[in-house]
């Protein structure tokens, strides 16, 4: 097509010129503009809007809102629900958080081995993520089946009496807390294995010849290495596990969180207020209160990593 | 990424312990499946019985194909849709961050610091949140009930961008682009020949996520959609307001719903896996 061109008159090559000088500048700006459209329809505005239906009382006939000031918000604040399904949320998290990173880190550290069938046994690791966490839910919410579950049988056989997991608000956590750590540990123990890997290999010999054993070399060498990687790891576990709905919605057949509300969260109870109840500004004010939680948390945590990083620095 | 090993001593050795840890890893993450296949193969007293037998049942073809012919749980119009929704949602992020990530990667226009700073902003913003007015947007346009709905607000991700951005800038030479520009491509045939052969590996990768994340997804699609119309997902969370009483068909039908993604993890579990640990991917 080049060669062509070149042997055309003065005037088509200018044509040509501007053409591709338009392409030039034009492309860019059309690649990425379906990202920005699609963001701002479904993503920001949206978002933007809540606030505007949060000062609402929200007709969802007549799709149309009365301004009634913050008194959402008000009636929010002073729900009982709203209290104990943020008790709820923070504490379902804190238990899947933690012992998620305990585990994830060890099942990495047996990972970081010259494994045979190495493929393999990350790929094992990794089959809980790939299941619906709406399926994963409904098995676990029968092995922690308060009479006859499995759990409580083999807790009899060892003696100790049924827990009643479906009535009690911690047990009811620790529940709901085992299936995001089912689905989740493999896919952090792989995250943490690539850090692992990254750690210069001196660094293991160095010890050893210093007369560090296998458990001292782990805690002294391979913890702090890769403990960026860790934080990482928690911060980004944070906004979703704020947001928790499906393990708890699909705890029992109900899905309201319990009789009383001993597994309610916030994405449960915003979806209850605004699809149970049809009371869609209440259930704005709950999703701009979320918001606002997350908001901090990300501030807290993008705060805390300065923090770490620049200890660390001054530190070596 | 590979990483090299400086020499191999004794130090990363497994022994008899590793293996140990590894197969009590493998047996926990089965095990909840084996359990449910158990039960699904059984009848509806299994559960109930504390000696159950360890090995399955022969009811579980009959449990499916209850599960499969009852009209509430609408079983095939939901794999159907599942597969729809999650392959539609998948290739549109897929080419749609490919092209995104190829212009800020490798093209030069006003502003693509500060527009590429508004994409990783955007990841951190819980998008989710805003599902009230995306509902009454989606019921002012009479799209509620239709697979469109769950579509539509998942076509591109700030996440898939972002992704394909960092790959491109480290794998595709600007030479081979102005090699193309020289040789008469225009914008479009470059990114056909030169930017997408060098971000395959990444667009397959994106895919998988993409499409695992869809599969899954449940909130909104149990906002947005009905029984008539369900996903996977929606149609698992009636089976056990339809069956609670029958623990076996409600597993058999968990089963059954989880089938299709383990097969797909069978083939391209090892991608995934290569995924998670090139970048630090959160799905």
């Amino acid at each position: 097509m080049a060669s062509t061109d070149l042997d055309r008159p003065a005037a088509g090559v200018t044509w040509r010129q501007r053409l591709s000088k338009w392409d030039v500048k034009a492309s860019p700006y059309l690649y990425i503009a379906p990202f920005f459209v699609v963001f701002t329809i479904f993503g920001l505005f949206p978002i933007v809007y809540t606030a505007v239906i949060s000062l609402m009382d929200w007709d969802t006939i007549r799709n149309s809102g009365e301004f009634i000031g913050l008194a959402n918000f008000d009636f929010v604040l002073n729900d009982r629900k709203f209290w104990v399904s943020l008790r709820n949320t923070f504490s379902i998290f804190l238990l899947s958080s933690i012992p998620q990173l305990i585990i994830a880190t060890f099942i990495a550290a047996m990972l970081d081995h010259h494994l045979k069938a190495r493929t393999f046994w990350r790929m094992s690791v990794l089959v809980p993520y790939v299941v619906m966490p709406v399926a994963v839910a409904l098995i676990f919410s029968q092995l922690f089946a308060d009479e006859y579950g499995l759990i409580n049988h083999w807790l009899g056989l060892v003696g100790i009496d049924a827990i009643p997991w479906h009535k009690e608000v911690i047990p009811s956590h620790i529940a709901i807390a085992s299936m995001v750590n089912f689905r989740w540990i493999g896919y952090n123990a792989l995250i943490l294995l690539a850090a692992m890997q990254a750690i210069p290999r001196e660094l293991y010999e160095a010890a050893a010849i210093d007369g560090a054993g296998k458990a001292r070399r782990f805690f002294s060498v391979t913890l702090p290495q890769i403990r960026p990687t860790a934080i990482f790891v928690i911060i980004t576990s944070t906004i979703g596990g704020l947001q928790i709905f499906d393990e708890p919605r699909m705890f029992d057949s109900a899905g309201n969180g319990g009789a009383d509300q001993q597994w309610l969260t916030i994405t449960m109870y915003m979806y209850n207020t605004g699809w149970g109840e049809l009371n869609f500004g209440r259930a704005s004010a709950i999703a701009w209160l979320l918001f606002l939680i997350i908001v901090v948390f990300g501030l807290i945590n993008f705060w805390l990593t300065r923090r770490l990083i620049s200890s660390e620095k001054s530190g070596s | 990424m590979a990483f090299k090993r400086t020499s191999m001593t004794d130090i990363s050795r497994p022994t008899w312990f590793t293996y140990l840890a590894l197969v009590v890893v493998l047996v926990a993450s089965l095990f909840p499946f084996y359990w449910s296949f158990l039960i699904g193969s059984g009848d509806s007293t299994t559960i109930r019985d504390p000696n159950m037998s360890w090995f399955p049942g022969g009811n579980f073809l009959e449990n499916a194909a209850t599960v499969i012919q009852n009209p509430a749980v609408n079983f095939w119009k939901a794999l159907g849709n599942s597969i729809i929704v999650s392959t539609t949602v998948a290739v549109s992020t897929v080419v749609l961050s490919t092209l995104a990530g190829f212009a800020f990667a490798k093209l030069r226009f006003k502003g693509s610091g500060g527009l590429f700073v508004a994409v990783i902003a955007t990841m951190a913003v819980p998008v989710q949140l805003g599902i009230v007015p995306l509902y009454i947007l989606m019921a002012q346009f009479g799209w509620t009930g239709s697979l469109g709905a769950v579509i539509l607000p998942a076509l591109v991700t700030a996440f898939g961008v972002f992704w394909m951005t960092q790959y491109l800038q480290q794998s595709l030479p600007t030479e081979l682009i102005e090699a193309a520009r020289v040789d008469g491509c225009n914008m479009i045939r470059t990114f056909w020949n030169v930017g997408v052969p060098a971000a395959r590996p990444a667009m397959a990768m994106l895919f998988l996520f993409t499409f695992v994340t869809a599969w899954n997804n449940f909130l909104w699609p149990l906002i947005v959609l009905d029984q008539s119309n369900p996903t996977l997902p929606v149609a698992l969370s009636m089976l056990q307001a339809n069956y609670f009483v029958d623990y076996s068909l409600v597993l058999a039908g968990v089963l059954l719903a989880t089938v299709p993604l383990l097969i797909m993890f069978i083939f391209t579990g090892r991608q995934l896996v290569s995924g998670i640990m090139a970048g630090a991917v959160k799905g």
